[in-house]
């Protein structure tokens, strides 16, 4: 859940989400679900005549499957905050391990 | 707000452009959904894009397997039905010839290289999956 926790914090910030099938798309991220389940506000696609069936769309949802990465903004993470986050989840993680 | 229901709720009844696994285009009006992406698509059309040209189907009611589907994209309607340059309609027929044309090309190179990869030990991503 710790990835989901991180998405919502982003929320409202510029991303660019690869996709697996090599598109680009730029946008305003509106909100994302426990898949990783996207949704961008007032997209632009990087190499936009490649794909000519985007150029009416203003919004979409990608659906976190075919996501291959996410381009952040690096002044929008807490580098140090999510690495303590990752630190307690992996230490909940190992209790519970040790306790079953 | 943080739930797929959520997230395809103000999506619900708007002329959506889905694409799929296999890449193929669909442009119908979401009617009904669930947490898998799983969609009902009323009037659909499909739609070919390939070199400088493009053609359309009509296709009826769909219903989605959510596996399958890659991105959901709503039409903003001012922007509808403007293809931008250079593509210019053709008879689906003949579009449809020329995307599988280009289509076994496409695969043939792949193919080629996925082999002369594997001689070397990679395994491309998605090996096996069709991704377009």
């Amino acid at each position: 859940m710790l990835f989901f926790s991180f998405f919502k914090t982003l929320v409202g910030q510029e991303v660019t989400v690869e996709l697996k099938n090599d598109i680009s798309i730029r946008g305003t991220l509106k909100s994302v679900d426990q898949f990783l389940n996207i949704k961008l506000e007032n997209i632009s696609v990087v190499e936009e005549i490649k794909y000519p069936h985007l150029s009416a769309v203003k919004s979409v949802f990608i659906r976190g499957s075919t996501v291959r990465f996410v381009h952040l903004p690096a002044t929008q993470v807490d580098t140090a905050l999510l690495q303590d986050a990752t630190r307690r989840e992996a230490a909940q993680a190992g209790g519970k391990a040790k306790l079953g | 707000m943080f739930t797929t229901a959520a997230q395809l709720l103000d999506l619900t009844d708007k002329k959506l452009m889905v694409v799929l696994r296999d890449g193929r285009k669909l442009i119908g009006v979401l009617r009904s959904w669930d947490q898998f992406a799983n969609l009902v698509l009323q009037d659909t059309v499909e739609r070919i894009f390939v070199q400088r040209v493009w053609g359309e189907m009509r296709r009826g009611l769909y219903l989605v397997r959510g596996e399958n589907v890659l991105l959901l994209g709503e039409i903003d309607l001012d922007l509808d039905d403007v293809i931008p340059e250079p593509y210019e309609q053709a008879p689906w027929e003949t579009v449809e010839a020329l995307y599988g044309e280009e289509n076994e090309a496409k695969k043939r190179r792949e193919r080629a290289r996925a082999r002369k990869l594997q001689a070397l030990g990679f395994e491309g991503e998605g090996a096996g999956e069709g991704l377009y």
